[in-house]
């Protein structure tokens, strides 16, 4: 009875941020979508989700995540395997550069792809500029590093001798690929897979930035929609509609995740062999990761060189212009755009994501705890399985349904919240929160529970106990969570749209204003803001790589 | 001294350990042998706290631990693959009871360093865990549930993890340490070897329920039926018939069953005058450097083991003389037919 109680207490916090910052919205969405002026009113939602641009907008949602898991998963696949099996120079350096990618701000992502694809681009004689395919170049940059991750993860801890048997029976290189390694490492494909079309579903920046009212996906069509760019006229209706909709979508791809992911025993571990010297038939591998590695990079340098240049010379303007607020129609820095200047609105990032940090951290850490903890009775089995069910109910909602529930259910009584500075963090730390609690639950599993019993048999209290077996494992995983939440938090821009006041904003809130603006100074400060927030980024990223942490692969 | 009265611990509706009553004596190890499955594993873990109980209590000098939490039972818990802190060092581990305990470092350091000479590991106090081997790593485990100075130590099969050879030489390491210390101890183990070079007392666990208990010597001599003379090592029970002829043979009173260890029967060259002994066909051959261990198919008994002298080797199909060592074989309890 005690350790039920002690779960309940534990539980209790992030229950209870559960039920007001995701069950209050849920049923907010769920009010605007079904109800009408008090009646209930269903034939609202199947009107909307019959109207022939919804039906438009879910394939093209469909579609370009189709594509882009394809392409991405062939993109990945010799990179996963250069990166991770091969002895080849920077391999280091290289696979932590990668991660990069992944928790780069969308809208940075956006905006050096729209450079990378203008006319006037490196790319620009393909005239693919405001195409779909510029979309699906964007939702490809961000994924390949999960491939490369996830499966190289898997390919550098596979046995090698199933390989070399097959390989002694008189199977060609090619053959044994397909016939030993490939089916190895289905588990991990399928789950890399599956993971990148979640992202790529729920993708919002990328799309929103590339594809404006044109090309919309599901996510972007909520933000369309209560923001009136599509008819002049704000649609709640229609936006809570899609809302249930994605959220019904993605509980479903979540489920079909975690099941492609589940390990029969996470304490297990495999050997992992020394990386083998490149040979003779690498040598496509290593041309394709080549290639891929400067597709990665490709954008970036455009956005960087942009950054740098002015009416075809070098140029610091740019950058000098962060320091004011945005050009509001040709006279000059400073006059106003935005309510404040761009630097300010860094510093605005910056503390919320300490702010967005602490929360995710703490939830997270709460909820490792309390769905990685060993039951002793039946009760206490069940009582741990349905909070297990309960925290991860929202692990994977889009962050644009976040915070447009956020909108329509925090703004009114019971709870109103628009005014509170804690709101835009408080929706940060949910999106990341994910992100801890898959980098702390297999650290917690991992973690053999006799240890603790070992130190109790022998005199150690529980918080002792605590304290010698779980902090010494516990503390690099915390600080790379800690990274990631912050990283997410800085680039976080899907919830942070709808529910961030004007006169504190985001950098990334601010980047899409000053790109939606004319003015080559606007398109130019953008510019500078993006290789700001994406070098800011960058920096805490590869400080959490340094940490080498077991399990971050997973992400 | 630990009494344990009528002990139930359940997994849903299965009762792993069922209504078990044991005592242990002050300076006493008792061994609790059973196989895999019998419920023996989670009798110690009721006993150090970690398992909830169904029924029954856990006293310590007549005092219910009921709701004693493990830290503060003074049970130190050994397990079977030690559980070592593996990012502290040797010392650190060792002396992690002594530092809860608020010892002075100085102190602390000379009672690591005796514990570490004691378990045959002077010089290893800046080893890290991960660097030992097996049986390093048991003896370190070893030394650092004495240093919990506990009232009883609880062995979760302390030996299984390591290799034969290794096992013999700790098993007296153990005893040893364990006598020297004054333990009380009590230990799990399936390996009735283990249990027999350990443990002064015994109790036979199967099934969650303990069968049989006594010294190790009165457990061994007279197992309480056919299964347990089994788990004991005796290599067949013979019942009926079989059992009459060979308790003749050995010149004691008739009875219902009997087990034989393989060593029971010794086998010769017929040609001797073989007045009062059996008579048997050799079956099938195993030449080991101690004995030559037979198959043999014995004439109103059937098939049963034997043994030989090193030397003789005989081929299936010889004729052969059997006779019965009466300190090798056990008349089992009326009743406890297989």
């Amino acid at each position: 009875m005690k350790r039920v109680a002690g779960l309940f207490a534990l539980a209790a916090v992030p229950t209870a941020v559960l039920a007001v910052f995701f069950l209050l919205p849920v049923a907010g969405m769920l009010e605007r979508g079904l109800w009408s002026d008090g009646d209930l009113d269903p034939g609202a939602l199947l009107d909307v989700l019959g109207r022939e641009r919804t039906g438009k907008v879910v394939w093209f949602t469909l579609w370009t995540s189709t594509v882009s898991t394809v392409v991405a998963v062939v993109l990945g696949m010799p990179a996963a395997y250069v990166l991770h099996r091969l002895a080849v120079p920077l391999r280091g350096a290289v696979r932590a550069a990668l991660l990069v990618p992944f928790v780069l701000p969308t809208v940075v992502v956006g905006i050096a792809i729209r450079e990378l694809v203008a006319p006037s681009g490196p790319l620009g004689f393909l005239g693919i500029d405001g195409t779909p395919v510029a979309i699906l170049i964007g939702l490809v940059f961000f994924n390949v590093a999960v491939v490369i991750r996830t499966v190289g993860t898997a390919w550098e801890s596979l046995d090698r001798r199933p390989a070399d048997a097959a390989a002694a029976l008189g199977a060609s290189p090619l053959q044994v690929l397909a016939t030993v390694t490939l089916p190895a490492l289905r588990p991990a494909i399928v789950s890399a897979a599956a993971v990148v079309f979640l992202f790529c579903a729920t993708g919002f920046g990328v799309v929103l930035l590339l594809g404006g009212t044109r090309y919309a996906s599901v996510e972007t069509e909520i933000y369309l929609l209560t923001t009136g760019a599509l008819t002049g006229a704000v649609e709640y209706q229609a936006a809570a509609a899609l809302s249930l909709l994605q959220l019904a979508a993605v509980v479903v791809l979540l489920a079909v995740a975690a099941r492609l992911r589940a390990v029969p025993d996470p304490t297990v571990r495999r050997a992992r062999p020394a990386p083998a010297r490149p040979r003779i038939h690498d040598t496509p591998a290593l041309v394709a990761t080549g290639l891929v590695l400067l597709a990665i990079a490709l954008p970036v340098v455009t956005l960087v060189v942009g950054s740098l240049r002015r009416d075809g010379a070098w140029t610091l303007v740019h950058y000098r212009a962060l320091q004011g607020a945005g050009d509001a129609g040709g006279s000059g820095v400073g006059s106003g755009l935005l309510r404040v200047p761009v630097s300010e609105a860094l510093t605005n990032s910056l503390r919320i994501a300490v702010d967005a940090t602490w929360m995710a951290l703490l939830l997270g850490l709460l909820v490792a705890i309390v769905v990685t903890r060993r039951a002793r009775s039946r009760t206490e089995a069940s009582v741990r399985n349905a909070f297990d069910g309960l925290f991860m109910l929202p692990l994977g909602v889009s962050a644009v349904t976040l915070g447009f529930g956020f909108l329509i259910a925090l703004d009114e009584p019971p709870l109103d919240l628009r005014s509170s500075p804690l709101l835009v963090p408080i929706a940060q730390a949910l999106v990341a929160l994910p992100l801890v609690v898959r980098v702390l639950v297999p650290v917690l599993q991992g973690i053999d529970d006799r240890q603790r019993q070992a130190a109790a048999s022998l005199g150690a209290g529980p918080l002792r106990a605590v304290l010698t077996v779980d902090v010494p494992v516990l503390w690099r995983p915390l600080l790379a969570a800690a990274g990631f939440a912050f990283a997410v938090s800085l680039g976080e821009f899907g919830a942070t749209s709808f529910i961030v006041r004007a006169d504190v904003p985001t950098l990334p809130v601010v980047i899409y204003r000053l790109i939606g603006s004319p003015g080559p100074l606007n398109y130019g400060t953008a510019m500078a803001a993006s290789v700001v927030l994406a070098g800011v980024t960058a920096l805490v990223i590869l400080l959490v790589e340094r940490l080498r942490v077991p399990g971050v692969g997973v992400i | 001294m630990l009494t344990v009265e009528g002990l139930t611990v359940t997994f849903g509706h299965h009762a792993a350990v069922d209504d078990v009553d044991l005592h242990v004596d002050d300076g006493h190890v008792l061994a609790v042998l059973g196989p895999s499955g019998s419920g023996k594993s989670s009798l110690l873990r009721a006993i150090a706290g970690l398992e909830p109980l169904h029924a029954g209590a856990v006293r310590w000098d007549g005092e219910d631990l009921a709701n004693v939490p493990t830290h503060r039972r003074g049970f130190a818990l050994m397990f079977q693959d030690g559980q070592l802190f593996d990012h502290l060092t040797v010392a650190r581990n060792v002396g992690y009871a002594l530092r809860l305990r608020g010892v002075g470092r100085a102190a602390a350091r000379s009672q690591v360093d005796e514990l570490l000479d004691l378990v045959g590991l002077g010089g290893y106090a800046a080893r890290m865990p991960r660097t030992l081997s097996g049986g390093e790593r048991q003896r370190v485990a070893l030394a650092r549930s004495l240093a919990a100075e506990p009232r009883l130590l609880l062995l979760d099969e302390p030996l299984s993890a390591l290799d034969a050879e290794l096992r013999v030489r700790l098993a007296a390491d153990l005893r040893r340490i364990l006598r020297e210390a004054g333990t009380t101890a009590l230990l799990v183990t399936h390996d009735q070897e283990e249990a027999f070079a350990i443990a002064d007392r015994l109790a036979v666990m199967r099934d969650g329920a303990v069968v049989q208990e006594g010294s190790a010597e009165e457990v061994w001599a007279r197992p309480i039926d056919a299964a347990t003379a089994l788990f004991l090592g005796y290599a067949r029970v013979l019942t009926g018939r079989a059992a009459e002829l060979v308790l003749a043979a050995a010149g004691r009173p008739a009875a219902p069953a009997i087990a034989v260890r393989r060593s029971a029967l010794a086998a010769r060259r017929p040609d001797a005058s073989g007045a009062g002994g059996l008579t048997a066909v050799v079956r099938a051959v195993r030449a080991t450097p101690d004995e030559v261990r037979l198959v043999v198919d014995v004439d109103g008994i059937g098939e049963a083991d034997a043994v030989g002298a090193p030397g003789w080797l005989p081929v299936p199909g010889d004729p052969v003389a059997l006779r019965v060592d009466p300190a090798r074989l056990a008349v089992l309890p009326p009743g406890s037919n297989p």
